[in-house]
């Protein structure tokens, strides 16, 4: 982000007259925006936090007991077994997004009307609310032999499989999901960094001799990277945080297989009432995120430098 | 379907907003303008490009079919699912109706029409500030909407819940009304960010000779600087729209009863009513998905154009 340095001219302007009508119009303009932010952002953040560090009981009173809830929230194995799901579905249906959003990009760039049209529709997943799509996948893994999914592999001959009710695949199946979504939105992303592209470089490479992966490999790819670091960085938090998916589509189960780090806090919160609890994992979440953020961040302006 | 094909003569248009495409490259041979060196002479990669083209149509659009279908078809009891309806009925919107589905519709489109309004006003308020003022603490301000994007509701949910049944000061209890809905969304960094980018480049020339003319703020933003700014307006209006419309758990804390939900939170009531077969779900998910439907088609363009640029712009 570009900080704009205030011109000397403004600064004289303000002074230190408390009243400066010129001073003030901003500020006005921005009162809106900041109130609702504080309000619903800041302030739920900061309640969080302090929330965080007691025994939150209603009519009782609230009572301080420091990092209790962290140590309780961090050893339970429920919550253990959430963040391996959370790694596993964000890392999965990440790097699955990015590489079929590229294969996607790379199959549906050009400049033709039916292409266009291709793209429009290969786009629906992400503009459809993730409910609904969760919905839809419910219905098209539906477990017996005639749901659609499974009476597409009945017909290469392979065996019924229960999607969403194995806990050693609902996993996976939600990963699917997941993949199915983002690919399209990575999709766009890569596509406008492909129309980026230097096209004499094709040119020369092809008159090179070099072979298709080659050109691939040290035109397109170079090209790309900044839109690459883009769906990572996006990529990176969303996994994080992933909860209408699973939610919507699993709740957590079948017996806690699919559970993540974001469903299991809000059966914490809203099933159990352990707010106390729910808030310290929501702590967690929200200091992992902003440290990859500022990590990610960090890696792409060094990449940018270099 | 229509079968893909290339066409080196009509000349490219522009529409990718990355790459404007000068008089110079349009007479570059058709295979240089995709990365995979795509031509439409008909052979080997020809065919094989036709097969991959179809196999993406089939595995990201063609389920949509399925919800129609199924939505049309008498009882698709999750099994007989397929792409085209049997025997198109209506029943299974008629029973959605008697399940209260368009009550639910209708929060969705208050809260869709209201949440967005009120996030176009306040981004745009705050983006004219940002983009048009210099003040102190500036970047900081700027800081400030960047975190909003770093605090997504499912983060926040549980203090926000508490939040929204009793704002701080005010001492009001949102919960069961579309404003507990409303309100969070107002300030999107998202919105704000864009919209600043874009006012920033809009020439200081115009904004002076304005002044010149005794033009005041408030009418300086809204006949001078918003006339220029439609096409960044139309990508707020449609990410926004399509980010609210995908809620879940804001409208599921937000709420006080299930008849405060909004039509996307309902059709998990649907699903989980034993009286009701999935024919009347995929009912429930064809209502909850035309408007973005509509939405998406009017406007894609400028959809694809803002992802782009949030994309490129960092």
């Amino acid at each position: 982000m570009t900080a704009t340095v205030p011109a000397p001219a403004a600064r004289k302007g303000m002074g230190r007259r408390a009243f400066d009508k010129k001073a003030v119009v901003p500020w006005l303009f921005l009162a809106p925006g900041l109130l609702l932010a504080l309000v619903f952002k800041f302030w739920p953040m900061a309640k969080g936090i302090w929330l965080s560090f007691f025994d939150v009981r209603p009519f009782l009173g609230d009572k301080w007991i420091g990092l209790e809830n962290y140590s309780r929230v961090l050893t339970d194995h429920r919550f253990q077994d959430a963040i391996g799901h959370t790694l596993i579905l964000g890392m999965g249906q990440s790097v699955g997004a990015i590489l079929l959003g590229f294969a996607l990009a790379l199959l549906l760039e050009g400049q033709a009307r039916s292409l266009k049209f291709l793209r429009t529709a290969v786009f629906l997943p992400a503009v459809t609310a993730t409910a609904v799509v969760g919905e839809l996948w419910r219905l098209m893994y539906y477990p017996t032999s005639d749901g659609l999914l499974n009476s597409g592999l009945h017909f290469f001959g392979l065996g019924t499989v229960q999607f969403l009710d194995n806990p050693d695949i609902a996993l996976y199946s939600t990963m699917v999901m997941g993949i199915w979504i983002w690919a399209p939105y990575n999709m766009v992303i890569f596509l406008a960094g492909l129309a980026g592209v230097d096209r004499s470089l094709y040119e020369a490479a092809a008159m090179d001799g070099v072979s298709l992966w080659q050109r691939l490999r040290f035109v397109t790819l170079p090209a790309i990277r900044p839109a690459l670091m883009i769906v990572l960085t996006l990529a990176t938090i969303r996994g994080l945080r992933v909860f209408t998916e699973v939610y919507v589509l699993t709740g957590g189960g079948p017996a806690g297989s699919t559970d993540v780090w974001m469903t299991r806090a809000y059966t914490l919160g809203f099933t159990r009432n352990d707010i106390g609890g729910a808030s310290a994992a929501s702590v967690v979440l929200l200091c992992v995120t902003l440290l990859l953020t500022v990590l990610v961040n960090h890696l792409r302006t060094r990449g940018e430098a270099r | 379907m229509s079968a893909p094909v290339i066409d080196p003569v009509r000349p490219a248009a522009p529409d990718t907003p990355a790459g404007r495409i000068t008089k110079a490259q349009r007479t570059i041979p058709a295979r240089f303008d995709t990365a995979l060196g795509w031509n439409d002479r008909p052979g080997l990669a020809w065919a094989l490009r036709i097969l991959l083209c179809l196999i993406a149509l089939a595995v990201f659009a063609a389920p949509f079919l399925t919800i129609f279908s199924g939505a049309f078809t008498a009882n698709p009891s999750g099994s007989s699912l397929s792409f085209l309806p049997h025997d198109s009925t209506l029943l299974n919107f008629r029973v959605a109706g008697e399940r209260g589905i368009w009550d639910y519709l209708g929060n969705s489109l208050v809260i869709a029409g209201g949440g967005l309004l009120l996030q176009l006003v306040v981004c745009t308020l705050a983006a004219y500030a940002l983009a048009r003022h210099r003040f102190r603490g500036q970047a900081l301000i700027m800081m400030l909407f960047m975190m909003t994007l770093m605090l997504p509701e499912e983060v926040i949910a549980i203090p926000l819940s508490l939040v929204l049944g009793d704002v701080p000061v005010v001492h009001l209890d949102l919960k069961g009304t579309v404003w507990g809905v409303i309100l969070p969304l107002g300030a999107w960094g998202f919105s704000v960010m864009m919209l600043t980018e874009f006012m920033r480049d809009i020439p200081a020339e115009i904004e002076e000779a304005a002044r010149l003319d005794g033009v005041g703020e408030l009418r300086m933003l809204w006949q001078i600087i918003l006339p220029l700014c439609k096409p960044a307006l139309g990508v707020a209006g449609v990410l926004g729209f399509i980010m609210i419309w995908d809620q879940y758990l804001l409208p599921l804390i937000a709420s006080k009863d299930p008849t405060d939900y909004t039509v996307t939170v309902a059709l998990s009531i649907l699903r989980t009513d034993p009286e009701v077969g999935s024919g009347v779900v995929l009912a429930g998910a064809v209502i909850a998905l035309i408007p973005s439907l509509i939405v998406y088609l009017l406007l894609q363009r400028s959809l694809v154009t803002g992802i782009a640029a949030g994309a490129t712009k960092g």
